[in-house]
């Protein structure tokens, strides 16, 4: 019989391994068939694959035992408190908090500003460039922050999310003919790169906790969505900016 | 480079991420709430597993997959690889660039945005919670796989655009009546979640190898723009899943019905 502390740690690795297989046939399968080519630093490449395969078990441990449940036991909270104020307050902290600090929004924001200084939208200083790149930064984190707050009004108040979402793409759609060509591919993909590995845990554990305490809300319909709304209102946000800004 | 270095570097910038989220759960928690988190001891242990399995997560990554995965992506997209006949015979310049010349950058762009998205740990947590929601009946490994094949679609045809040089605004609204028109015919327990994948599947794993190969197609064709053609390939790992989860839930909602009326009719004739 394994001891059950054992099997614990087992059961995540396990699935770490069944989870990260693909992606090593799919490289060994280009490589060798499509490349010809044999695979450089085979060892470096091994001992990574141990440390990504530790590292994923761990966090989903860490996930059922740490993010979910607190994530959780603060929504329960938050609701019996009654409170709207600060859980507002707390929505949009969270979104701005995870997002300001993304290193992929970094990258990108940091990619943007080169594009619109050949582009000739911004001047090609190293100061404009920077204030480009840290306003778009502030940009895409305060829209997070206020796309939170949105998600969680709506689980307050019960608005269908269809309704919510199907709006927002229509004012992307209508914005898109207005934001400055360079903007639109960066707006496009910073709804994507908003959303971080601890962002969407702790979100979707709010979202289904405020969902399952408040009475006549159905978790599965009304506690997701707060990730699409994350993902939306930096579209908005970000086109929004470059009509202003180029 | 040292690999103990490597963790601490990793695992500092892990923290760095981390750090104002942590200060915003602590500072509501104690002051605002001030309430007592029931097993305190067990949930601080899971923030440190979070945190220091993130930081081995993607060091391993930058050891193991990125320099690989990335030097495959702007290998496949050489034109010396995607025109080798014609490099053979000494030709050199090429005239016109055909979509099917690129037929492995497609089936690369399919296979590895499949295999990221399986491995992509914020749809694992998602995953996770929504099996626990539904009580079951959205299975954990059915929606990753749903979420994954959106992905890989949605890559494949991403690159398509960038090799054919279209415009990109003309996909994403043909993509979004396709989703409204889908989240009218889908069961409706399944919206939410469809909307959500769309944004979790693009984080630590999926976005640099997505960036590497964009950015490779867009510098290696000639007419196209890294800067303004690199960007893009994330809205499509965003737009597609929604598709395909909603899909998913249409066609075993379909298969259900079908298994229903089967049965039925097995019935029927049994008298």
């Amino acid at each position: 019989m394994i001891p059950k502390g054992l099997r614990n740690a087992l059961r995540p690795l396990l699935e770490a391994v069944r989870d990260l297989a693909p992606i090593v046939l799919v490289i060994l399968f280009f490589q060798g068939f499509v490349l010809k080519q044999s695979v450089p630093n085979m060892e470096e490449m091994l001992v990574g694959m141990v440390f990504v395969l530790l590292g994923l078990a761990l966090f989903v441990r860490g996930l059922e035992i740490g993010l979910f449940p607190m994530g959780e036991g603060m929504a329960h909270a938050f609701a019996k408190k009654g409170n709207v104020f600060w859980l507002l307050l707390f929505a949009f902290l969270l979104g701005f908090g995870t997002t300001v600090a993304e290193p992929a929004l970094i990258a990108v924001s940091g990619k943007a500003a080169e594009v619109a200084a050949q582009g000739g939208m911004i001047e090609t200083t190293e100061v404009a460039m920077e204030s480009y790149a840290f306003g778009l930064r502030m940009t895409v984190a305060l829209s997070v922050g206020t796309a939170i707050v949105l998600g969680v009004l709506r689980i307050l108040v019960g608005w269908p999310l269809h309704l919510c979402i199907i709006g927002g793409y229509f004012l992307v759609v209508i914005m898109t003919y207005f934001a400055p060509h360079e903007i639109i591919g960066i707006a496009y993909d910073s709804g994507g790169v908003t959303t971080s590995t601890i962002t969407v845990p702790l979100v979707t554990a709010l979202g289904v906790g405020l969902a399952s305490s408040i009475r006549g809300r159905n978790p599965m319909l009304d506690g997701f969505g707060l990730i699409a709304f994350a993902s939306l209102v930096p579209m908005l946000f970000v086109m929004f900016y470059g009509m202003l800004m180029l | 480079m040292n690999m103990l270095e490597l963790f601490i570097d990793t695992f500092v910038a892990t923290m760095r991420d981390v750090l104002p989220i942590t200060a915003v759960l602590v500072g509501f928690q104690l002051l605002v709430l001030r309430q007592k988190i029931a097993n305190v001891w067990r949930v601080i242990r899971g923030f440190v597993y979070v945190l220091v399995g993130l930081a081995f997560f993607l060091m391993g990554l930058q050891e193991a997959i990125f320099p690989l995965g990335e030097l495959m992506a702007s290998q496949l997209t050489n034109p010396e690889f995607i025109y080798n006949d014609l490099y053979a015979q000494g030709i050199t310049t090429i005239q016109t660039v055909r979509w099917d010349d690129y037929l492995w950058v497609y089936a690369f762009a399919f296979s590895i945005g499949l295999a990221t998205t399986l491995a992509e740990p914020s749809l694992i947590a998602v995953g996770m919670k929504a099996e626990q929601v539904s009580g079951g009946a959205v299975s954990a490994w059915g929606l990753r796989l749903a979420v994954s094949l959106g992905v890989a679609i949605g890559v494949s045809i991403g690159c398509y655009r960038i090799v054919t040089g279209t415009d990109l605004w003309l996909y994403i609204i043909v993509a979004y009546i396709i989703v409204i028109a889908q989240t009218f015919r889908a069961p409706s327990m399944i919206i939410p979640l469809a909307y959500d994948s769309g944004g979790v599947t693009t984080s630590t794993v999926t976005v640099p190898l997505l960036a590497a190969l964009g950015l490779g197609l867009a510098a290696t064709i000639p007419g196209r723009s890294p800067l303004i053609d690199g960007f893009g390939l994330i809205a499509f790992a965003s737009v597609f899943p929604i598709m395909s989860v909603m899909g998913y839930a249409q066609v075993s909602r379909w298969l259900e019905k079908r298994g229903k009326e089967k049965e039925k009719e097995e019935e029927r004739d049994a008298f």
